[in-house]
């Protein structure tokens, strides 16, 4: 398994290599080729406008990753910063936190994504937007469970004694103990937003043509199934490959940091 | 507390009532006027001022929150936009097909998974085990909208065995059925062998086994038993992302149901329908939820007095 794992990685390093050092344009269109097999000239073939499917791969990583990362972010500093607040003061607040986030938790999976994406005109912008709306959520829990648990350890206890402001217990202690389990959370979440990603963009809701996603070539392979298979097989092995070697990672993290799961309602 | 029945329920209902303020604002988030998007900006001025009066949109919006509360509890949707026709027909006809394709799935999920964990569990460590195990991650990291096409190409294109699409023949909820469950098999799978280990070795277990029971009347009685609180819990939270999942699952297959309404409605603008769909797939969530916690309380005697 970790010599597939560092296949894959190798795999997309050395296409990023190409896209640095030759810096090919993946909608240039050769008409002649439409849906060609696999060659040597364009190593996974065409797409139906004469595409070659290896560079739009690439570059709907790309896109991808961009989009990803902002969501991660964002998501992640919202999350972090809600969690920490309700947990550490506790009261009416952190009762208010709660209930958004059992709201939040009542739209299941990418259905709340799908919903904001319908209603806000599809962009790079309003991807990011839907995509962060539901994701924070996840990291509010993890945070608020944590906060819990750390203020009522001795350390904070006896640095609240002597006379520690807020602020200093939960920028020292509070959220320097949040870095292990926030970074096992993020690469899972990560996981799940590709594949979000590429769904929305599958029911057409992400990126617009001509910009490369995976999803919308997923949908282009979909329709072209009984021509040629080629293009929907390496698009879904690329997104599978990748989501596979990011949850390896989320597992080898969570083995080697022995995190116990702290989450509590 | 002795009994917190009355505390799920009530925020189960609390979250009813989050879901339907979010569907109903859906409508309100759309970027400038919401008539004007739906009908298209060179649309007559009369078609608009009835649309508008339709939906309720001339009102103050307290009075259209009020307004379509109430019509939501009478199991009133309002029309769709375009073929006049009222929306509840069209999600209960969603709905039943969409909850056909979930239970099969989860018919399939739970019979494959259940069995393949017990055999996993029975023989740990063999090579039967480790084939068990990668298949359940290979199924795990898998996308619906790649296992779809891959099983279109094996078993109708190849094979030719079943119908690629639509629901015409009676076979046709075989292939998303199966793509529906097997994430679910997976996380069952996973679940179910990881309970039974653990209780195998356990001291209820090994009493069983001292008194001279047979080793299938104590893991129907004894390990079965156990292993079965956990996997409702997992079972209910995963009903979610079936449903979720039935989205992507449908429009890949042309299964009539609440997803490919849903996306069909997106791409047609006809937004009453889209928030029916949302509010409706989100609902029967929080349903299964609180029928999880329930069966959850009646299957495990511990749970009755936390």
């Amino acid at each position: 398994m970790k010599k597939l794992v560092f296949f894959i990685v190798f795999f997309w390093l050395f296409g990023l290599i190409i896209k640095l050092f030759t810096a090919f344009d993946s909608n240039q269109m050769i008409f002649d080729e439409i849906l060609i097999k696999p060659n040597f000239s364009s190593w996974l073939g065409r797409d139906d406008y004469g595409r070659d499917i290896f560079h739009r791969l690439i570059d709907g990583f790309l896109n991808s990753f961009e989009i990803i990362f902002i969501v991660t972010a964002i998501s992640s500093f919202i999350g972090v910063f809600i969690g920490v607040i309700s947990g550490y003061f506790g009261g009416k607040l952190d009762q208010i936190v709660r209930y958004i986030t059992t709201l939040f938790m009542a739209f299941p999976g990418i259905l709340l994504a799908i919903a904001f994406a319908a209603i806000l005109s599809p962009g790079k912008f309003n991807l990011i937007l839907a995509l962060s709306i539901g994701s924070w959520v996840g990291y509010a829990r993890l945070a608020r469970a944590q906060t819990i648990l750390i203020k009522s350890l001795d350390f904070v206890k006896a640095s609240k004694s002597m006379g520690g402001s807020h602020r200093l217990i939960i920028v020292n202690h509070i959220l320097p103990s949040l870095k292990t389990p926030l970074t096992v959370e993020a690469t899972y979440a990560i996981a799940g937003l590709i594949i979000a990603e590429a769904s929305l963009s599958f029911i057409g809701l992400g990126l617009q043509a001509p910009m490369a996603s995976w999803g919308g070539m997923m949908r282009d392979g979909v329709r072209f199934l009984l021509v040629s298979p080629h293009y929907a097989l390496f698009v879904g092995l690329s997104i599978m490959s990748l989501v596979y070697c990011i949850n390896y990672l989320g597992d080898f993290l969570h083995k080697k940091w022995d995190i116990k799961s702290s989450e509590n309602k | 507390m002795q009994n917190n029945f009355p505390i799920i329920f009530f925020s189960s209902c609390l979250q009813v009532l989050g879901i339907f303020i979010v569907t109903f604002f859906i409508l309100h988030l759309l970027p400038g006027d919401p008539i004007q998007v739906m009908l298209g900006e060179s649309a007559a001025l009369s078609d608009q001022v009835k649309l508008r009066a339709e939906l309720g949109l001339d009102q103050p919006i307290y009075k259209q929150i009020i307004n379509s509360f109430s019509q939501i509890m009478h199991g009133d949707f309002g029309n769709s936009i375009f073929t006049g026709a009222p929306i509840k027909e069209q999600i209960i006809f969603a709905m039943k097909n969409t909850y056909y394709l979930a239970s099969a799935a989860l018919i399939i999920a739970i019979i494959l998974g259940i069995t393949g964990g017990v055999i996993a569990a029975k023989y740990r460590g063999s090579s039967l085990d480790k084939v068990i195990i990668n298949l359940s991650l290979f199924f795990i990291s898998i996308p619906h909208f790649f296992l779809g096409p891959l099983l279109m190409l094996c078993f109708s294109i190849g094979f030719g065995w079943l119908p690629i699409s639509g629901m015409d023949s009676p076979f046709s909820i075989v292939l998303p059925a199966l793509t529906l469950s097997l994430g679910m098999l997976a996380i069952i799978i996973k679940m179910t062998r990881n309970c039974m280990i653990e209780i195998m070795e356990s001291d209820t277990v090994r009493t069983a086994r001292a008194k001279g029971m047979r080793e299938w009347s104590i893991t129907i009685h004894h390990i079965f038993r156990l292993v079965l609180i956990p996997l409702i819990t997992i079972i209910g939270m995963q009903f979610g992302s079936l449903l979720s999942g039935a989205v992507i699952t449908e429009t890949l297959f042309s299964w009539n149901g609440l997803g490919m309404l849903l996306v069909n409605s997106i791409q047609m603008r006809d937004y009453p329908i889209t928030q029916a769909c949302i509010f409706v797939i989100a609902i029967s969530y929080v349903l299964v939820n609180l029928l999880t916690e329930i069966l959850y309380k009646i299957v495990d005697p511990r749970m009755k007095d936390i």
